[in-house]
């Protein structure tokens, strides 16, 4: 790659071409200020907030949208550049409501940062608002047009990243809003409720529902038996709401904090998640050994990614697992196995999910199967996001806290559970069991590192006794359209299909990068959460799902095998073909 | 066998709404009743720009002009001039108060000197036999058996054309980044999205000579390696579009578009693509999003369409005036179109002359024409002797020229450094009687509404400015309104994202450049001498002047106007809305505006 020698506020260095002038600027460690550019998007130009001189030119130029050229001369801040950018952010903050005490996003808006860098006293400018209801159609969403800074990066998330094109622009000039396609609610568009929107949202015009109410109404309810599982990815990333490093492991940490807000069972998301395995990998072998069932099979552990194929590919539904996903098994587990063995009359629990996802929260309702325990089985999900709110609304020092371990018996969990959490997991987990379930062999070597990582769709063979696996993983709902082509094209055309095993997860870097996570997730911080999942894994004593005694104990116990009758009626969900709009 | 003579009618809009449809069949009637039908051949034309006069009928060899036909008149014309051979004195445009020649030219036109209109009012624009008689498709015959690509750049170089939409980027440049930049495909786009409040250039221009623009495109085409082209035109313009539409049909069927045109292995063919009536649509990146079938909203340039455009492809984007003067340039040099104009501005501009002023119309002259020329020898002056006050122009994005500047030269660069533009040609004639505020909010108000709302700076600066801008002609402005205008210009003018967010504030900043005492009249002392601010304007009747006619209580629409005849009558300032309607009615100046 070509360098090219340019001056940033008169100091020269050289550059790789192709640099935006906001990168290179970091390199010299100036701080040039943004609203709209996020490093997953392409830079959209919207705010105006990035503008800077370059010596020649008598215009002032955006820094994230232009490439660095030989010989620039730029000067990112002086008085005149600075007077501009504030007269911009005064003019946003004139059309923005203001009240941050009541906002979502109180403490973490990139606006109120900005406004706080640059000393903002006084408005020059009279207030002047969009009046348009919310949309609080959805489970999950909640789309507020009034805060919105018409920054695009919703739109361009799940129009670019997740092919969905449930947000656009709507009108125009200063009456232009964010809206649902077509102008119609949230919750009767192509929205798969993934909460991408939410994650990339600078200020609180997208945000999660929150159900804290929910929650800490049944917390104070004497009668109820309160029970909480917590999700993978969750435990990479509560510490980061506490100052902790991106990726830093506090499961010990968050069990006692859960117990300390009252709940009187805490158990394991990433227990179900090698019960999924269970079920999965046997689905798996019976397709692929024993022909039962169409292949390739495909993960279906992802709320979102089960909305976007039941609305963009139903045709593809046969190819689903019909496992469900493991904080619904954990939830109906609670509500029967646990409840049996403890004498608790399941009608009096109450089961929480704390999860990295905004989509579980639809998921809970989603089809009759969602009920196998005769109530719902899962009664509230909180997102990661509401949960370290209610860790701090409770006084609990979070960083300070004792570790302490799950209840038993649904809380004991294998590094094969744990890596549900990122990219790739759901399928080296599986493959780590199927392998068992074809040789009867357990395997040397538990590492398939072809499925990590954050390259957009991963592919690889994978020899199980001499024969060849074919799997593909998945993530960022955009990269699943050429796989799911590649198999249609083989079925139309008779070939044998590209794929055995796809996993797919709607975020990008699957559930660690999840729409409920704490806010400001990059590639960077991405890597980071799922380093700390993996690391979890390697730690851990037994890394093979069927290994875990406590899954041995519910099929003998309870469920009698994998795919029994009774596996079926508990573990295993139903598909539906959804129109893309409801009215 | 050619006709002995022809008559030419206007077909353009303003002409077609004073009936020139029914001039052509009566006119084609009373010629087959006289027995003329195969020595005359009636034919409908685009502008002749005389739009102030129309309906405009041509009659040739003769060179008559006849302005002001009604349908009734039809039969005169052919009784009288074509058959007796004598012109009709009371339709002959008439300017004898200015000047002495009365009948066979047109001295407004004297002025002027028409390349890119050449062929309007000129030629059946959907005969393309016209076209060619008049050397059309003889540039493009040039280019493709005796010009290299680089040649046509260099004779573009020299003849000094530059980007004709408002920009005045020099067009050789455009088509050689194109032609150089490699890619298997690239594009050639014509933009017709005309939106200037009041403009009309691009319009006729291809209303009246359309074959000029599917040339100049297939010209491009050859010279930077693109075979395929778009016209983004407005679907308000359905009288173009359907022109195109011919001219482009009968083009192919010449085998001068389409496959192997001429016989040169050359391939170029044309679709057109409508826009839906977003003035942003004109600028060149939100103009592609729109033909890929997007928002038309703009893009960060660079990259510059001419690099990565259309699907990403090097595209050539010019607007309809600068590719009416390609062929021109191609047949008759680069050396001779430089000779026009300025050191810096060459060729000529086409301006709808507008607002004020006696000649409204469409004109075209060389640049480096004074504005004083253009208004008041080629205008005819202000409307009803009143007095000059400003000349706008470059529309929304453009700004106001007083008096003191009428001596420029009218060029890029000389608007430019007057705070005005431009622009794609807009030019409205402003008089005593037009309030600055109230010019500059009726900028503004088109702007915010034309703003596609994607930046900040353009989407809340202009909203904001708008605000004070009601605020003061409502008297209700603070003085410090003044430096939050500008200091929201300011910005707008900086970090807006495109050419129209930053050219927003230009009327506001020109208005308060040349006319900032207005401003503060209207602030301090709640007055509009103009008299265009409601809210600030009383009308009352002097009882001295009013002979008691009551004319003005029969038109007033509110009824608020009473009195007995003959003696003064009394407004009731509680109901009257200040429409002024009894202002202008008063023959006896007696209604007094304050």
């Amino acid at each position: 790659m070509n360098m090219v020698n340019i001056k940033i506020n008169g100091i020269p260095f050289k550059v790789k071409e192709n640099t935006t002038i906001l990168e290179a600027a970091k390199l010299v460690q100036v701080k040039i200020p943004t609203l709209c550019n996020h490093p997953d998007l392409p830079p959209s130009a919207a705010c105006g907030m990035c503008i800077v001189k370059v010596k020649g030119s008598p215009k002032m130029i955006r820094a994230c949208a232009t490439f660095v050229e030989e010989g620039m001369d730029i000067i990112t801040h002086d008085p005149e550049i600075v007077e501009v950018r504030k007269t911009v952010l005064e003019l946003i903050l004139s059309s923005h409501p203001n009240d941050c005490l009541q906002c979502p996003r109180n403490g973490n808006c990139e606006l109120q940062k900005l406004a706080g860098d640059f000393g903002i006293r006084d408005v020059a400018f009279p207030q002047i608002l969009v009046n348009h209801p919310a949309d609080k159609s959805t489970q999950s969403l909640e789309l507020n047009p009034e805060k919105c800074v018409k920054c695009g990066r919703c739109v361009e998330v799940c129009q670019i990243m997740q092919n969905v094109w449930a947000i656009e622009f709507i009108g125009r000039g200063f009456n232009m809003r964010i809206a649902p396609s077509a102008d119609t609610f949230l919750n009767d568009s192509p929205c798969v409720k993934c909460g991408q929107c939410t994650a990339h949202c600078p200020v609180g015009a997208l945000y999660e529902k929150d159900d804290t109410p929910m929650v800490w109404k049944g917390l104070r309810d004497p009668e109820k038996h309160k029970v909480v599982q917590i999700a993978p990815a969750t435990r990479v990333a509560v510490g980061e709401a506490f100052g902790l490093e991106p990726g830093t492991l506090t499961t010990g940490k968050i069990y006692t904090a859960l117990r300390r807000l009252g709940f009187d069972a805490v158990f394991d998301t990433n227990f179900g998640a090698d019960l999924t395995i269970m079920e999965e990998a046997s689905e798996f072998v019976e397709r692929f050994i024993h022909k039962k069932g169409p292949l390739p099979l495909i993960t279906s552990c992802c709320p979102g990614w089960v909305d976007y194929l039941e609305k963009f590919y139903p045709e593809m539904i046969p190819h689903f697992s019909t496992a469900k996903s493991p904080h619904q098994m954990v939830g109906v587990l609670s509500k029967t196995y646990y409840a049996q063995k403890n004498k608790i009359d399941p009608a009096k629990i109450f089961m929480v999910s704390i999860m990295p996802c905004t989509a579980k929260k639809y998921e809970i309702t989603r089809t009759e199967e969602m009920f196998a325990s005769g109530y719902q089985d899962i009664d509230v999900v909180l997102t990661t996001r509401e949960f370290t709110r209610m860790i701090k609304a409770a006084g609990i020092d979070f960083l300070n806290l004792p570790d302490s371990e799950a209840d038993l018996i649904l809380g004991e969990y294998t590094g094969a559970g744990t890596i549900f959490g990122a990219t790739g997991g759901v399928m080296e987990a599986a493959l780590r069991t199927a392998y068992y379930f074809i040789t009867k062999k357990e395997l040397r070597d538990v590492d398939f590192v072809e499925t990590r990582g954050l390259e957009g769709i991963k592919t690889g063979k994978i020899n199980i006794n001499g024969t060849e696996v074919r799997i593909a993983v998945a993530h960022g709902l955009a990269n699943v359209e050429q796989i799911l082509l590649e198999v249609k094209a083989a079925q139309q055309t008779g070939k044998e299909v590209p794929y055995h095993f796809i996993e797919v997860m709607a975020c990008r870097g699957g559930c660690v990068g999840g729409g409920g996570q704490p806010y400001g997730a990059t590639d960077e911080i991405r890597k980071k959460r799922a380093m700390g999942i993996y690391e979890d894994d390697r730690s851990s004593e037994i890394r093979c799902s069927h290994q875990n005694p406590y899954i041995k104990a519910l099929y003998d116990e309870f469920l009698g095998s994998p795919l029994s009758e009774k596996a079926h009626k508990l573990l295993h969900t139903k598909y539906h073909e959804r129109p893309l709009y409801n009215k | 066998m050619p006709y002995k003579r022809y008559v030419v009618i206007c077909n353009a809009d303003k002409c077609k709404q004073k009936k020139s449809n029914e001039i052509y069949e009566f006119i084609n009637k009373e010629l087959i009743a006289q027995g003329l039908k195969e020595e005359v051949q009636v034919v409908k034309c685009g502008c002749f720009g005389f739009c102030s006069e129309g309906p405009i009928v041509k009659i040739l060899p003769d060179e008559t002009i006849y302005c002001h036909v009604k349908p009734e008149d039809a039969k005169d014309i052919v009784q009288t001039h074509l058959l007796k051979n004598q012109v009709l004195k009371n339709l002959v445009y008439d300017n004898s108060q200015s000047r002495k020649n009365i009948g066979f030219k047109y001295d407004n036109y004297r002025k002027q000197l028409r390349i890119v209109l050449r062929n309007c009012g000129v030629i059946d624009p959907e005969n393309i036999y016209d076209y060619i008689a008049r050397d059309g498709y003889k540039a493009l015959e040039k280019a493709l058996f005796e010009l290299k690509p680089d040649n046509i750049i260099e004779e573009l170089k020299i003849s000094g054309l530059r980007g004709r939409g408002g920009a005045g980027y020099p067009t050789w440049k455009k088509w050689q980044i194109t032609k150089e930049t490699a890619s298997d495909i690239k594009y050639v786009v014509c933009n017709a999205d005309e939106g200037d409040p009041g403009a009309y250039m691009d319009r006729s221009t291809i209303e009246g000579d359309p074959h000029s623009i599917i040339e100049a495109m297939a010209i491009c085409g050859y010279t930077v390696g693109a075979s395929y082209g778009y016209i983004y035109i407005r679907a308000e313009y359905p009288l173009a579009i359907k022109r195109l539409e011919i001219a482009i049909n009968q083009a192919r069927e010449l085998g001068l578009l389409g496959k192997n045109i001429l016989g040169s292995g050359f391939d170029f063919d044309i679709e057109l693509r409508y826009g839906a009536g977003a003035y942003v649509c004109g600028e060149e990146t939100a103009l592609i999003a729109s033909i890929e079938g997007n928002r038309g909203m703009p893009k960060p340039r660079p990259p510059f369409p001419s690099t990565k455009g259309l699907w990403g492809k090097p595209t050539v984007i010019n607007n309809v005036e600068t590719w009416a003067n390609v062929p021109v340039i191609l047949t008759r040099g680069g050396k001779w179109f430089a000779s026009i104009g300025t050191d810096t501005s060459k060729g000529t501009k086409v301006f709808a002359l507008t607002g004020k002023v006696n000649n409204s119309g469409l004109v075209e002259v060389p640049m480096g024409t004074t504005l004083r020329e253009l208004v008041f020898d080629i205008g005819g002056g202000i409307k009803g002797g009143k007095k000059f006050k400003a000349v706008q122009t470059g529309g929304p994005s453009g700004g106001v020229i007083p008096e003191e500047y009428l001596d420029t030269p009218i060029g890029y660069e000389n608007l430019q450094q007057l705070g005005a533009i431009m622009g794609s040609g807009g030019l409205i004639v402003m008089d005593e009687d037009d309030c600055m505020v109230d010019i500059s909010k009726f900028y503004l108000q088109f702007a915010v509404d034309e703003s596609c709302g994607k930046c900040a700076p353009c989407r809340i600066g202009g909203k904001q400015l708008l605000e004070m801008l009601n605020k003061i002609s409502q008297g209700k402005g603070d003085i410090e309104d003044i430096d939050n205008m500008k200091r929201i210009c300011f910005a707008m003018q900086k970090a807006s994202l495109c050419g129209l967010g930053q050219n927003t504030p230009n009327p506001v900043l020109s208005t308060l450049k040349y006319f900032e005492e207005e401003y503060i009249e209207h602030i301090k002392d709640k007055k509009c001498k103009a008299g265009k601010c409601r809210d600030l304007v009383t009308f009352t009747i002097d009882p001295t002047k009013c002979v008691g006619c009551g004319l003005c209580a029969i038109k007033c629409p509110v009824n608020c106007i009473s009195g007995e005849k003959q003696k003064p009558y009394t407004i009731d300032q509680s109901k009257c809305i200040k429409c002024g309607t009894c202002y202008e009615v008063c023959k006896f100046g007696a209604v007094i505006r304050k």
